[in-house]
């Protein structure tokens, strides 16, 4: 095969082919394009004209080279072209294939199959024997060299392991004979690969085979302030990249999935990236593994354990008389405590038990209800902690005193004891140290914790066994039971410093400490996990797969210690006692390092180079050209002109695919809205489509914003138009909308905007501007309209304004609301039907919240309405009266605005004096 | 085929042209507003023209009294000499004119011939008499004469290239029209010039052109050939011919404008692709204008 570079040739003769080209050329040259055939009667001008002779007869230079290319293409391809003909690899003698077979070999791991598969068949055609051997794995013994095909067949099977070699150093040199060595490398630096080496070179040559791809790796995740710091590593500090970090875990259906995302970004030249993630307590506490996006490695993946999880605790207290004495709540100790390390759950007592929290504590709670109570033994059942705390209403309820509560450890003594008051004899009492059962056991006891009141124990054949912690005198101070899978403890003190000063020292955080409510420090370190079994739970697969590990033997803590992982300790998640621990491939701070390998030694790539067959790919060129050169020959004898030139600019228009960014312009448009209707109060009204009502209510709306910018502290920008079915309704505190019978009904969306807007404090004005001819009702085309608009709005029942109503008084003293046309009445939403008036009192006490609607047919836009320049433009009334209709309809609009600002401020007794000395009563 | 039924189809081949050609002439015609066709000084006439005070010789009914009898003198009421006028004309039949470059515009031929009706439909409304040059349609008046000439407007067309003006049969002092494209010799189109001025004639030269004759799209190498195929010419690059063609045709109009100035002529260029109705306007404007 003649070979140039890469490519190869089968039959490289026709390549002699070529030589024809620059025949070709002179002969294309000299064909001039045919001709047109044109009836034209100017032809009597054109005679003797003669054609320019720089222009010959000849076709253009890049037409004839765009034949010539489409030609060479279709000689080249019939010649055979081969991309990376595959030459032979020599040798003889026995020959050992030595892969490292690590974590970081997963990434790659089907192109070392390919690369093994290919020297294996090397070795085959070659008639050496061969050997495979994982340095994670070495195997016992002596190594047996076998017939290439018989390892070809085991190769399939062949699987990288999720750990490092760790033994890899006495194999190697354990090893006789002589051979040659080709090692798969993973790329790692480590220390042994040097040694490794050196034993492997006193038996023959060395070939190392490594891919220059970087290897990442994700360090085990930290808790700190509040956020979860994650780290990536790579072995070669190369180019500014991002990598993707996943966090996965199951979602309360049960099902794994996604949860995070978050990017961490090398420096340039950095080896090491940080990223922090901040997440929602619920959703950190499922995450149970990160991964780097994409990389199907070990090293990849790194399993969280208890370490990452903060509890949930829900904090209730007994119901509190009094406001604001803060170091007297009976939660406040336990808030600090607790604050830094858990996560506090504040509500009702049936809420919290929705959200499944690890612990409930209860401060000073007596009684709970039937139905609080089957709840929480249901809760219990599945490992919840109930923590209590005494205090004088649990001392003086009858809780737990004839038999025992199911929510108490302990049956109580009526009225519990005060000892060391000023009414009693002794003095306060002091703990005495935390025996070998307690879970308190070891904690020092300062000498200033004082008890000066408790709740006392029944004495009981159980009672001693509950005990977890007593006073010097031997009554229990804190007791403890077991109820199914969770326990109840009680704590014989309340939780603020009243009855005992324990929540004032440190010890009370310990104890919290003890009792698993807050969380312990992230890594055990050898002596917490020396004596214990630690089963395997989940195990981690080179490739970064989790798999279930509960076949697999325990593992004692003092070999966990050491972290030399292998088929009997492989990396994964191990349970203890109560508590689980990640054992990761990559430990924190690891640093990655690229090999670097003695010159002496070849280093080759992983890259299998495939044959690839290029003929159909010159023919295809070829084919291709030839087609341009259709286009290219009709342009230049004048053809591709009209119908056809369309034709083909269109289709390259197509092609090229140009299209509107309609989507950014309609974002834009919303911000737009958006900024202009938040920067300042803004009245708007509802577009309806009609174009002369909308200018009339925007000129309304207008004249209304005049008058309040000039008579009150309500200063509006200039008034907006709403479309329903685009815009955004929160941001207006009022909306007017004229009645048209022509207008469309809202879309369902648009009336789910409306409605939210109406419950979340807006309110809107309907006119159906037609008082002059009808009355309230379904009399009149505008009123069916408004009843049929209105039936999908969420609207209280109405009533029309009642004398006393807070409209009549916000700013102005009103009693009738006139438009452009005055009389019909005003509906707004119906007093509370308990609202009574007090005798001697002017107004009910009507302290709900504003209506939300106000229906009327007075069409004060009309009324309100202004031109630029000020002037009114629609008469009202005639003469002076209408000019005084005009005047209230301008005070109804600002009383309306100032409703609608300010609330029931008015509707607040404390005005009534000022009020009525306005009235003149 | 029977004699009668073949005399009868080509007859009515023949006549088929004829009522569509008038009444698109009509129809064109009927946008112009007839003005008043006096000749601007005293003679037989209608109209009121002047007052002149009476001179010897003048006929004593001819005095109008009752002018004369708001003054002392006597005075002549004179009528403006309204007088019917003679346009012959020529529209060029020549195969030339059958050219059209889209199949949506009308050939150069079909354009002047409505044109050549059209005015006619409005001369002969003023009273005027109209006929063919060369031909067995002397000018006459009437709605008769309007389909006589239709008649033969359809019916003319020639083998030749280019059409040459015919200027036989012109009365001394008439008017006349040629409509062509004016693309074959100028030497017929001079000497018939002459022709006319020499006995005194003074008329209109209209050039009817297509849009693609003025603008040469053309590109490639393309073999041109006149309507009838006599003449052709080939070019390998028709674009670069462009311009040349352009400064050629540029030219012609020049030479038949001098023409037209030195012999009292009015000349104007139409084009297929615009409103026959400009050219119409343009034309009775310019016959006026004689």
């Amino acid at each position: 095969m003649f070979t140039i570079g890469a490519l190869g040739f089968t039959t490289p003769l026709l390549l002699l082919g070529l030589i024809v080209l620059p025949i070709l050329w002179l002969l294309l040259r000299a064909v001039p394009p045919a001709p047109i055939r044109r009836r034209f009667p100017g032809v009597a001008l054109l005679l003797g004209l003669q054609d320019d002779e720089n222009q010959a007869d000849k076709t253009p230079w890049w037409l004839l080279l765009l034949r010539i290319f489409a030609i060479a293409a279709v000689i080249i391809g019939f010649a055979g072209p081969v991309l990376n003909p595959q030459d032979e690899r020599t040798g003889d003698g026995p020959l050992l294939i030595v892969a490292d077979g690590t974590w970081a070999d997963a990434r790659d791991w089907p192109r070392r199959m390919d690369r093994i598969e290919a020297l294996l068949d090397d070795a085959a055609q070659l008639a050496r024997p061969v050997a495979f051997v994982l340095l994670s794995d070495p195997p016992e013994g002596d190594i047996q060299f076998q017939a290439a095909d018989v390892l070809l067949s085991r190769l399939p099977s062949l699987q990288p392991n999720a750990w490092e070699p760790t033994e890899a150093v006495e194999w190697a040199e354990n090893l006789t004979g002589s051979f040659e060595t080709f090692w798969l490398s993973d790329g790692l630096e480590r220390l042994a690969r040097s040694d490794v080496l050196l034993a492997l070179e006193a038996r023959g040559s060395v070939t190392v085979f490594e891919s220059p791809r970087p290897i990442y790796a994700i360090e085990p995740a930290r808790f700190e302030d509040g956020n979860i710091t994650l780290s990536v590593n790579r072995d070669t500090a190369g180019a500014a990249e991002e990598v993707t970090i996943t966090a996965h875990g199951l979602d309360p259906a049960g099902v794994e999935r996604q949860l995070a995302l978050a990017t961490a970004d090398f420096e340039p030249g950095g080896k090491r990236a940080d990223v922090a993630l901040t997440l929602p307590p619920e959703l950190r506490n499922r995450i149970t593994r990160f991964e780097i996006a994409g990389l199907r490695s070990a090293g990849a993946v790194t399993l969280t354990d208890d370490a990452l999880k903060r509890r949930e605790v829900a904090l209730i207290a007994g119901r509190q008389g009094r406001e604001g004495l803060e170091l007297l709540s009976p939660l406040h100790f336990l808030e600090q405590a607790l604050e830094p390390t858990a996560d506090l759950i504040d509500g009702t007592l049936e809420d919290v038990l929705l959200a499944n929290p690890n612990v409930i504590i209860l401060a000073d709670v007596a009684q709970v209800s039937d139905l609080e109570q089957e709840k929480i033994l249901e809760w219990l059942d599945n490992g919840g902690l109930l923590l209590r705390f005494a205090g004088p209403r649990l001392a003086a309820s009858d809780v737990s005193r004839r038999q025992e509560d199911p929510l108490m450890p302990v049956r109580l003594r009526a009225g519990g004891r005060s000892v060391g008051g000023a009414m009693s004899w002794g003095e306060p009492k002091a703990l005495s140290p935390f025996p070998e059962t307690s879970p308190f056991f070891g904690l020092n006891v300062p000498d200033d914790v004082t008890i000066s009141a408790q709740v006392m124990a029944q004495p009981d054949p159980s009672l001693s066994e509950r005990v977890i912690a007593s006073l010097a005198d031997g009554t229990p101070l804190v007791t403890r039971k077991k109820h199914g899978q969770g326990t109840i403890v009680l704590f014989h003190v309340t939780a603020n410093a009243e009855w005992s000063t324990i929540p004032l020292s440190g010890l009370f955080v310990e104890m919290l400490e003890r009792l698993a409510i807050s969380t312990r420090p992230a890594v055990p370190d050898a002596e917490e996990l020396a004596g214990m079994v630690w089963a395997p739970d989940q195990m981690l697969s080179a490739f970064g797969e989790v798999m279930d590990a509960t076949t697999l033997p325990g593992v004692e803590g003092e070999t966990l210690a050491e972290r030399q992982f292998s088929a009997t300790m492989p990396p994964g998640l191990y349970t203890g006692d109560d508590r689980r621990i990640a054992m990761n491939v990559i430990q924190a701070d690891r640093i990655l390092n690229r090999a670097e390998w003695p010159s002496r030694i070849t280093v080759e790539g992983l890259a299998v180079l495939a044959e690839t067959v290029l003929k159909g790919a010159f023919l295809t060129g070829a084919f291709i050209v030839l087609l341009i050169d259709i286009l290219a020959s009709l342009m230049v004898s004048g053809r591709l002109t009209g119908p056809r030139a369309t034709a083909a600019v269109v289709s390259l228009i197509a092609c090229l695919g140009f299209a509107p960014d309609a989507y950014a312009q309609q974002n834009a448009d919303a911000d737009m809205l958006a900024l202009s209707a938040t920067s300042e109060v803004v009245l708007a009204h509802v577009v309806t489509g009609n174009d002369e009502i909308d200018r009339v209510a925007a000129a309304g709306l207008l004249g209304v914003s005049n008058t309040l910018f000039q008579r009150t502290s309500i200063e509006p920008a200039r008034p907006i138009a709403v479309n329903l079915e685009i815009d955004e309704l929160s941001f207006f505190p009022f909306l007017y909308w004229p009645i048209t019978t022509d207008q469309p009904l809202p879309s369902v969306e648009a009336y789910a905007k409306l409605n939210r807007y109406l419950r979340t404090g807006g309110m809107i004005l309907f006119d159906t501007r037609d008082a002059n001819t009808a009355s309230f009702g379904a009399a009149s085309p505008n009123g069916r309209k408004l009843q049929q608009l209105a039936a999908q709005l969420d609207i209280p029942p109405l009533e029309p304004i009642p004398s006393d109503h807070v409209l009549t008084r916000t700013f102005y003293l009103l009693q009738d609301f006139p438009g452009r046309y005055p009389g019909r009445d005003v509906w707004v939403e119906a007093a509370p039907p308990d609202a009574e008036q007090i005798e001697g009192m002017p107004f009910r006490n009507l302290n709900d919240g504003v209506t939300p609607v106000v229906i009327g047919g007075n069409d004060w836009a009309s009324a309100w309405a202004i031109d630029e320049r000020g002037a009114p433009l629609f008469p009202v009334g005639r003469g002076y009266a209408g000019d005084r209709q005009r005047e209230i309809a301008m005070r109804f609009g600002v009383n309306l605005i100032m409703h609608v600002l300010t609330g029931n401020y008015k509707s607040d007794q404390v005005h009534v004096p000022a009020l009525l000395d306005r009235l003149g009563q | 085929m029977s004699q009668p039924a073949h005399l009868r189809q080509q007859a009515e081949d023949l006549a088929s042209p004829l009522p569509p050609l008038l009444a698109a002439a009509e129809h064109l015609a009927s946008t112009v507003m007839l003005g008043i066709h006096g000749r601007r000084r005293s003679g037989m006439g209608d109209e009121f023209w002047q007052y002149r005070p009476v001179q010897p010789g003048d006929e004593l009914r001819t005095i109008d009294w009752r002018r004369s009898a708001r003054s002392d003198a006597q005075f002549v009421q004179q009528k403006e000499w309204q007088i019917s006028q003679s346009v012959l004309m020529w529209v060029d039949s020549a195969a030339s004119m059958d050219f059209s470059s889209d199949k949506n515009l009308e050939t150069k031929g079909h354009r002047a011939r409505t044109l050549a009706l059209a005015i006619s439909v409005l001369l002969l409304r003023a009273g005027e008499r109209v006929g063919m040059t060369a031909s067995a349609a002397p000018p006459r008046s009437g709605e008769i004469q309007l389909m006589r000439l239709a008649e033969l407007l359809s019916d003319e067309s020639t083998d030749a290239d280019y059409g040459e003006p015919d200027a036989r049969g012109m009365l001394p002092n008439s008017r006349a029209l040629f409509i062509s494209d004016f693309m074959g010799e100028l030497a017929p189109v001079e000497a018939a010039l002459t022709k006319a001025a020499d006995r005194g004639v003074r008329g209109t030269l209209l050039q009817v052109l297509d849009p693609q004759e003025e603008i040469f799209p053309f590109d490639g190498r393309t073999i041109f050939e006149s309507m009838s195929g006599s003449l052709r010419h080939e070019t390998l690059k028709a674009g670069d011919l462009r311009d040349r063609y352009l400064t050629r045709l540029a030219e012609r109009k020049d030479q038949l404008l001098h023409l037209c100035q030195s012999s009292g002529w009015q000349f104007g260029t139409h084009h297929t692709g615009d409103s026959a109705q400009a050219a119409l306007l343009w034309l009775y404007s310019a016959m006026e204008r004689i």
